[in-house]
């Protein structure tokens, strides 16, 4: 190359590798909250147009415990992250047990609620549209809450069979944004169905 | 910087003495690998494929209509064919050929070893395979009405209550949504892939105002494809809950819906032919540059009406709706957004006309299906804008009118530039030139074979002849329309063969071409041609938009003027 | 190249060929459902809007089409190109910036064009005599109600012609009672879904007598290729006579007894509805003025005593995958029914 008077800028650095795992979760949520959005759009759409069947408002009641048990999860798993970035490895299996416990009581619990109103008020996802579309977003809502837990699960035996090490904290925080996606979707599916909608 | 490992050599060209492996292990290494170029090379190899397949259910179709009141098919198999050949042409022939682009040549373009998930490339890939099988499978398991055949006959768009359990009995309708359902699988995970790649790994000096083209136009198409394709899914699974749940949500007789299913499968479509156009943007802005010998004229502007585009086509849906029956004021809200998105692509249309402006065309085979495809995009683009003004879309909306418009944009322009992409990109791929004078009969032959069918088809839209009926009356002046539109599939059909001749013969006994046989000047042209499986062996770093212009013009690079 | 050249002319004929074959198709023969020869003044707003529209397309066309064969040409590598590569531009402001703000205008301009036409249409108010008709999609078929008149019949609508001083529209309400179709006759207005579970509307005012022919441009299954229409615009004084012969209940001819005695006692009564007889079925058109039609299976065949026997005997012959099923009679009777039918006027 000749020899040039021109100053060669350097070159600028642009975002690196490590954040791929952050990047792909994000994009993953923006394509989920298109779904829920849909089943949230048919809720709203459809809400009082059922042409049978008891109204929301009979027989439906507001999750309280089950739904502060799922927002405390999302802190319990935040304590998790902190704990293994430190390198706490026993301290964050602990509050991931926690996570996947309070979790647990969710799932529980709302099949213990659709069991109530199938059974007591004859609420099924055919009975009515109100039937149809609440079965539908709150069940979506719940095998996500089910495959999350599904994936904390895993992490747990793996943390307790001695694999997991603090190099790993980023992974563990990808899936603790899944977790908090989880839970945002709760709060939307909540006030929609339980408050806007009723 | 570059990469000058060792000199071009063809694909499975073994070295010297050296055993070519078995061809059991070469078909297993295809089967399990997770490196972007075989899965980028295997989605367009599938998209051809089903190119063709989707080919042969239009020729069909055509010579059922070619004279009024044909015997050729019956009433349910041309239902089903026409049904078979859009959501073939869509999902199985365009989508992977637009993923298979991008996956290819993204990590190139951007100077990355592989995609940024490797492992769930392949799997997207897979899923999307997995789909096609199952659809093409209801031929043979499907079972449905009359016995002719399980092929779904709802439309591609299968409207509800059509796709209801009273009116959709057996299971042709169920093949349509899970074959659908398992590729949208594939298409997220794509999406997700490709906005990381370009996101996390670029190489050092790629900033996000450096990247080819290219890549900027598959970063805005996967973002449609997570927001477009989501409804999709959703809508889906809605459908199978009202077909086997004993759900209502499109069940018109329990106060549901037959709008509602419009509404979610436009709010995925309407963007979906947008992920299908900016790739072929995408090539168009690579291969007319190098052509044309000057940058792409108005990078910048390029980027942002590429962004304006993916952002209205999420809002222009309902131009698919005009006759539903909307207040006029929804009605006139879409007209706005839809002829608004006609600014952006317009403007596109001027920078490819200002970067051949002043330059020194040469018109090698890309660059002839390239202009072809920017004039083509201009006639779409203004039967499209024909279409927007809603009350003219009473008249022409549902006719051969709109027929003729979007296979102007998916055949015009889309398939034209694919074509062009392939011709200008084969030889990085394989090593080899594809010839240029099979390469001129195929463009002329398919440019003639295009126009007679698809200008023509304008006509018996115009004259009121509806689209997805079997036969038409005699009298209503349709005729010899109808007849100029079928001779043209002759004319497609012979090009067709001759590119797929072209492709295989190519591939043993073309010219060799070297790194870079177009004199260009984006990364992917610094590798060996086939590139080596690792692209680079150092990570290059680039200092603008045209690095190989740098080094080929040390006296005046181009981070001087940006 | 000599095979570009021979091929750019082919393709330039083909061009040719179009634009003189598009110019000459025929648009005045009144049989041909062209939009471009509107009759009525919903279609007659929308041909002026489309001429507005496609005179600026037009000239878009020819000003893009010209500059970009234009660059082709003139900046075409030459022969004897020195291979210096031409002045490397990035890109100009003042440029990008005329060429957005004149396409903004442009849509502006379109759209409100398009915004009037579309409030003239759908928000038209009706003025009294307007003749109502309902109007009832089925697989394969279009039921027509008269609700102001008490009488229903099926796929050949009569209107009165609609004077431009004194207009006697025509107000369509349209429904479906099973999936979705499209009300679309050319000639006379844009066309409008019948969507089940929902009402829509739409209007004519055709200001000439004659038939107007149309066919459901919704995809509603296997025989919506044959789901045609017949629109037939009368004189005031021809629609009120067929208005009240319409009224009547089905002719009682002595000659056709035998006939009617077979189509009350056997399925066709479970479909069918014939005023004035124990047929009441709504599944399938209403029979009681058969002979009033041209055409039977909706547009799909004449209407004459062989076709007819043909439709009873195996309707799949006709229209295979309607939903009439062979009604598996014996010739004999066959003949009766068609006999009886044929009293239907």
């Amino acid at each position: 190359m000749a020899a040039s008077t021109l100053t060669v800028p350097q070159p600028e650095i642009p975002m690196s590798l490590h954040l791929r795992g952050r990047v792909g979760m994000w994009s993953m949520i923006v394509a989920e909250s298109a779904i829920f959005t849909i089943f949230v759009v048919a809720y709203l759409y459809y809400s009082g147009k059922s042409l049978s069947g008891p109204t929301p408002r009979e027989v439906l009641e507001v999750p309280i415990f089950i739904s502060i048990c799922l927002f405390s999860s999302s802190f319990t798993i935040v304590m998790g992250e902190k704990a293994i970035h430190r390198g706490n490895i026993k301290l964050f299996t602990v509050w991931l047990f926690a996570t996947i416990a309070l979790g647990a009581i969710f799932v529980i619990g709302s099949f213990r609620e659709w069991y109530r109103l199938i059974y007591e008020h004859g609420v099924t996802i055919s009975s009515s549209l109100f039937g149809t579309t609440f079965y539908s977003l709150v069940g979506l809502h719940l095998s996500h809450v089910i495959v999350g837990l599904t994936m904390l699960s895993l992490v747990l035996i793996f943390s307790l069979l001695g694999s997991v090490k603090q190099e790993h904290a980023e992974r563990i925080g990808v899936l603790a944004l899944y977790w908090h996606f989880v839970d945002t979707v709760w709060v939307v599916v909540l006030s929609v169905v339980y408050f806007i909608a009723r | 910087m570059l990469d000058a490992d060792s000199i071009s050599k063809p694909m499975f060209v073994p070295p010297e003495g050296v055993q070519a492996r078995p061809w059991l292990d070469r078909v297993h290494e295809w089967i399990v690998t997770v490196d972007h170029k075989k899965l980028g090379l295997m989605y367009i190899t599938y998209g051809i494929l089903f190119l063709v397949v989707g080919g042969i259910e239009a020729t069909l179709m055509r010579i059922q209509l070619a004279i009024p009141h044909n015997h050729f098919v019956s009433p349910q198999t041309f239902n089903q064919l026409f049904t078979m050949h859009g959501t073939t042409m869509i999902f199985f022939a365009a989508m992977p050929i637009v993923f298979g682009f991008a996956v290819y040549l993204v990590p190139l373009m951007i100077g990355a070893r592989d995609m940024a998930f490797p492992r769930l490339n392949a799997w997207g890939f897979w899923m999307s395979a997995l789909g096609g099988i199952i659809l093409y499978f209801s031929f043979v398991g499907g079972g449905g009405l009359y016995g002719a055949g399980g092929a779904p006959d709802v439309g591609w768009f299968a409207y509800a209550p059509l796709t209801s359990p009273a009116f959709s009995v057996g299971h042709s309708t169920d093949y349509w949504i899970i074959g659908i359902f398992v590729s949208g699988f594939g298409s997220i995970a794509t999406a997700v892939n490709i906005i990381t790649t370009i996101l996390c790994l670029r190489c050092p000096g790629m900033t996000l105002n450096r990247i080819p083209l290219f890549a900027w136009l598959s970063a805005v198409m996967a973002s449609q494809v997570l927001l477009a394709v989501s409804p999709l899914t959703a809508a889906q699974v809605m459908l199978m809950i009202d077909r086997y749940l004993g759900g209502h949500f499109f069940d018109t007789q329990a106060g549901g819906s037959a709008v509602l299913w419009m509404h979610f499968f436009w709010i995925f479509g309407h963007p979906e032919v947008y992920i299908l156009v900016l790739p072929a943007f995408g090539i168009l802005s690579e291969v007319i540059p190098v052509f044309s010998r000057k940058p792409i004229f108005g990078y910048s502007i390029m980027v942002a009406a590429t962004l304006a585009i993916g952002f209205i086509s999420l809002s222009v849906w309902a131009h698919h709706m005009f006759t539903v029956g909307m207040t006029s004021y929804a009605n006139a809200f879409f007209v706005a957004s839809t002829a608004a998105i006609a600014v952006p692509t317009g403007i596109k249309i001027f920078n490819w006309l200002g970067t051949m402006w002043g330059g020194k065309i040469s018109f090698k085979v890309p660059m002839l299906f390239s202009i072809a495809a920017v004039c083509q995009m201009l006639i779409a683009g203004l039967t499209g804008i024909m279409l927007s003004a809603a009350p003219f879309d009473w008249q022409l909306g549902n006719s051969y009118f709109v027929v003729a418009h979007f296979h102007y944009v998916i055949l015009g322009v889309i398939v034209f530039a694919v074509f062009g992409g392939i011709y200008y990109w084969y030889p990085k791929v394989t090593g080899r030139m594809l010839s240029e004078t099979l390469g001129r009969w195929h463009f002329w032959l398919f440019l003639i074979g295009f126009h007679l069918t698809f200008d023509f088809m304008h006509v018996p839209g115009v004259l009121g002849m509806p689209r997805r009926i079997y036969t038409y009356e005699a009298g209503r002046g349709w005729d010899v329309w109808n007849l100029v539109v079928s001779v043209g599939v002759v004319f497609q059909a012979a090009a067709i063969l001759l590119w797929v001749v072209n492709l295989i013969v190519s591939y043993y006994k073309g010219e060799v071409a070297g790194n870079d046989p177009w004199n260009a000047w984006t990364l992917e042209w610094s590798t060996t041609s086939p590139p080596p499986d690792y692209n680079f062996a150092t990570i290059p770093v680039v200092r603008s938009r045209r690095p190989l212009w740098d080094l080929k013009h040390p006296e005046d690079p181009d981070w001087k003027y940006e | 190249m000599k095979l570009d050249r021979t091929a750019w002319f082919g393709f330039v004929s083909v061009q040719a060929a179009f634009v003189l074959a598009a110019s000459k198709a025929s648009l005045a023969d009144p049989a041909i459902p062209s939009i471009f020869s509107p009759s009525s003044t919903p279609a007659d707003s929308i041909y002026h809007l489309a001429l507005f529209v496609l005179a600026i397309t037009g000239a878009i066309f020819v000003v893009v089409f010209s500059l970009l064969a234009y660059a082709a040409i003139k900046f075409r590598r030459r022969a004897n190109d020195d291979g210096r590569e031409p002045p490397q531009i990035y890109g100009s402001n003042q440029v990008e910036l005329a060429w957005t703000v004149i396409p903004v205008l442009i849509v502006v301009v379109l759209f409100l064009a398009a915004a009037r036409v579309i409030h003239a249409i759908e928000d038209a108010k009706f003025p009294p005599g307007t003749i109502e008709v309902t109007a009832i999609g089925h697989q394969f078929w279009w039921e027509f109600q008269y609700p102001g008149q008490g009488f229903i019949t099926a796929n050949e609508l009569h209107v009165p012609v609609s004077d431009r001083d004194h207009p006697t529209p025509t107000h369509i309400t349209l429904m479906s009672a099973d999936t979705d179709h499209s009300f679309w006759v050319p000639k006379l207005a844009g066309k409008t879904d019948l969507i089940p579970n929902r009402v829509n509307n739409m209007w004519i005012d055709p200001h000439e007598t004659g038939v107007y022919v149309g066919q459901c441009a919704q995809y509603c299954g296997t025989q919506h290729a044959k789901m045609l229409l017949r629109v037939v615009v009368e004189s005031r004084e021809n629609f009120d006579k067929w208005l009240a012969n319409e009224k009547q209940p089905a002719a009682d001819v002595a000659s056709a007894a035998d006939g009617r005695r077979v189509f009350e006692s056997t399925a066709c009564v479970n479909c069918h509805t014939v005023a004035g007889t124990n047929a009441h079925g709504k599944f399938g058109p209403d029979l009681t003025h058969l002979m009033s039609r041209v055409t039977i299976a909706s547009g799909a065949a004449e209407n004459t005593k062989d076709n007819l026997r043909q439709w009873i005997k195996n309707p799949d012959t006709i229209k295979p995958g309607c939903l009439m099923p062979a009604m598996q009679m014996s010739d004999q009777d066959i003949d009766a029914v068609a006999e009886y039918l044929m009293t239907l006027h």
